[in-house]
């Protein structure tokens, strides 16, 4: 199988401080990959190096068999990659509506199936759609964000720690709507997450990322059943 | 890599409970009045605060007007003690700051507006608006508008059109521009040297005027691409002076501090405004009585035009997805790029078309002039248009008018109180900073909207933002 997206051997840091120390991973066309680890551990990092900020010191991003390591962040976006950044970062003093409109307006597309297909998948924006985006609430910012970066119509969905601060009732809605859009749409997804338990449960595979390495890659029910995994980062025994 | 908690800096701007209701009260970065939290008795609170605020007074006021040289009988200086003046001063500032504490103290709390608030304030600006703008087309022609009230109008219009030129790179991109002044005398310049030198008439040099202050917004734009905020701010700064001390100093090309004289006036469709009349000259063309009048009342309208432009062009720009990316970008740069926004162009061309309204304006301030020199072009002019955006409200056209208009119509009106003008001044901006703390006009009507447009109030904003 053609892999969408294969990172090899990355490394990144922040001045003399490596945050991501040889990290190989990929995600194949149609698949939902998360990412779990400890805070620290380098998941926003590694999703940020695909971004491009910043950039890997050493090693490759590919992209569809594309080189990607060194391309401007505008020019990663418009190759196809889509990202729902960590925090939301939704414009706050713009309406739903036009949040929605700058994810589509810098790749030509016609923002009008766009915006359906947001309204659909949640319905809640459609309600909000002249509202301000920073009055929304955690949930709806994030729902807002996620369909913000649908609008250009990507191949590969990022997503940044998606149940950050979010009640565990709006944590599944967000959940559902992802599986919802990669069953119906074959979106391929790569999911940073803290939320280990959900996150693997959601996802076909997952990788841990420990201090900057990959330590374990497997399906994401194989990970669930590993003991190391529940002890680390599910918090159950 | 930083796992950011909730309520970062970029979190959002507004504060917001939960359920994403703005929390009355919080919208603001001030506190107000004590705590609740706090059951300090409200007088002993106000009494220490006005202490403190005494007491940051001695410290001011000892060395600035308690101490005074003057030149002796003999020879030398000798130290004279005003210890009297230092008091009452004093005494003043304890007293004023122990009423204002008192007096937040008792007036109601401060509830967050409504939303019908925002709507009764956005039907008047549907009227003012228009009104303003009947008012501005009519003057001239008004009885009783005299050659000082028409020279006032062209200077309050001249910062208008600065302001809302200088309201692209602060107000919708966001990016603190305290050099704008720069452009404003690249403008000028331009069309100094271009009509003296080659002869060229108004009409040409005006366009030449605006693309050479884009170039130069372009070529200031280049190294502050990374910066933000205080460092731009900085930067912008430097760059400002940097052009002025170069007008000084490049003495062969632009007289230095002796300016440039003799800048052609410019011409009705090529009738000329001699006030001999004569052939070829406006009022022999239209059968008039020569009158000087004339050529003012044409700059009054020339400026106006200019001015009318440079609102159009904005109010274009923000329907579009220039001014969407804009905005987008004065919200949140990061989002910016996840969503391919290309940043740099973005923000050179926000310098480029601000700069190029600023070179319009500076071209028409020679001609008007007739003299152009350095010293038209000190930071104070930049930090006045600064001052005409901010209380104005960021990224309000109406309000940077108003303010324009209050600005450097009251600069005028005060004129009388001579060295106290200033102190009326300062006065009158802390007291609109204090009260409307986001400017005089600080909602924002969404450049999109389904039907009825709904103004977005800029009191849930918190301050400092962009």
């Amino acid at each position: 199988m053609t892999q969408m997206l294969r990172l090899e051997n990355v490394t990144t840091a922040y001045g003399a401080v490596e945050a991501l120390k040889g990290v190989s991973v990929h995600v194949d066309p149609g698949e939902i990959v998360t990412l779990i680890g400890a805070n620290g551990a380098g998941k926003s990092t590694l999703l940020m190096t695909i971004f491009g900020s910043p950039r890997a010191r050493t090693g490759r991003v590919v992209f569809e068999g594309r080189d990607i390591t060194g391309m401007p962040m505008h020019e990663i976006a418009r190759a196809g990659i889509a990202q729902s950044p960590e925090g939301r970062r939704i414009f706050p003093r713009m309406s739903v509506r036009e949040n929605l409109l700058m994810g589509a307006q810098s790749f030509g597309v016609d923002p009008a199936p766009g915006l359906e297909q947001a309204f659909t998948l949640f319905p809640r924006l459609k309600e909000r759609e002249a509202q301000r985006g920073g009055t929304l609430s955690g949930g709806e910012q994030q729902m807002l964000a996620i369909a913000r970066a649908l609008m250009s119509k990507p191949r590969l969905l990022l997503l940044d720690e998606p149940s950050l601060g979010l009640a565990p009732l709006v944590v599944r809605q967000i959940f559902t709507a992802i599986r919802t859009l990669n069953r119906e749409t074959g979106l391929t997804v790569l999911l940073v997450e803290q939320n280990a338990n959900q996150a693997l449960r959601l996802a076909h595979r997952g990788y841990v990322l420990v201090n900057g390495r990959i330590t374990m890659g497997d399906t994401g029910a194989a990970l669930l059943a590993r003991p190391e995994v529940r002890d680390a980062y599910l918090g159950t025994h | 890599m930083s796992d950011s908690v909730l309520g970062g800096p970029h979190e959002g701007g507004a504060a917001r409970s939960d359920d994403g209701v703005p929390a009355p009260g919080q919208t603001g970065g001030i506190p107000r009045g004590p705590a609740p939290a706090a059951p300090r008795p409200p007088i002993a609170h106000a009494l220490r605060d006005a202490v403190m605020a005494a007491l940051v007074s001695v410290v001011l006021f000892v060395p600035l007007v308690g101490l005074r040289t003057d030149v002796s009988p003999g020879s030398g200086l000798i130290i004279r003690t005003r210890w009297a003046d230092v008091a009452i001063l004093v005494g003043l500032v304890f007293a004023g700051r122990l009423l204002l504490n008192l007096w937040q103290d008792h007036r109601p709390a401060r509830t967050a507006p409504t939303a019908r608030r925002t709507e009764v304030l956005r039907r008047i600006g549907t009227f003012v608006a228009p009104l303003l703008l009947g008012f501005a087309v009519v003057l001239p022609f008004l009885p009783g508008t005299s050659r000082y009230v028409l020279d006032l109008g062209i200077l309050v219009l001249t910062y208008v059109m600065l302001g809302w030129g200088l309201n692209i790179v602060v107000g919708l991109a966001g990016l603190l521009d305290l050099g704008y002044v720069a452009f404003y005398a690249v403008g000028a310049y331009a069309y100094a040297l271009l009509s003296t030198n080659y002869g060229l008439s108004f009409w040409i040099c005006l366009p030449l005027a605006g693309i050479m202050a884009a170039f130069w917004g372009v070529l200031l734009g280049f190294p502050v691409l990374r910066l933000r905020g205080d460092y731009l701010a900085i930067v912008t700064l430097a760059f400002g002076e940097i052009i002025r001390v170069v007008l000084i100093n490049w003495v062969s090309l632009t007289g230095g501090p002796n300016g440039i004289s003799g800048i052609p006036r410019p011409s009705f469709f090529g009738l000329s405004f001699s006030a001999g009349g004569g052939p070829g000259s406006f009022s022999d063309f239209f059968g008039l009585e020569p009158s000087p009048t004339h050529r003012v009342v044409f700059l009054y309208y020339l400026i106006l035009a200019l001015a009318l432009l440079t609102n159009w062009v904005t109010l274009r720009l923000r329907r579009q997805p220039l001014g969407r990316a804009w905005e987008a970008l004065r919200e949140d740069e990061i989002a910016c790029r996840a969503l391919g926004i290309n940043v740099t162009n973005t923000k050179l061309t926000a310098f480029a078309i601000g700069a190029m309204f600023g070179g319009f304006a500076g071209a028409f301030f020679a001609t008007r002039q007739a003299f152009v020199s350095p010293e038209s072009f000190t930071f104070i002019e930049s930090a006045i248009i600064l001052a005409i955006v901010v209380l104005g409200g960021l990224g309000s056209q109406l309000g940077v008018a108003l303010a324009a208009l209050v600005m450097i119509g009251g600069f005028e009106a005060f004129r009388d109180l001579e060295e106290y003008r200033m102190l009326v001044f300062g006065g009158a901006m802390v007291a609109i900073m204090v009260w409307r703390p986001r400017g005089l006009v600080s909602t924002r009507t969404p450049s999109i909207a389904l039907g009825k447009r709904r103004a977005i109030s800029g009191d849930l904003v918190g301050e400092g933002h962009g």
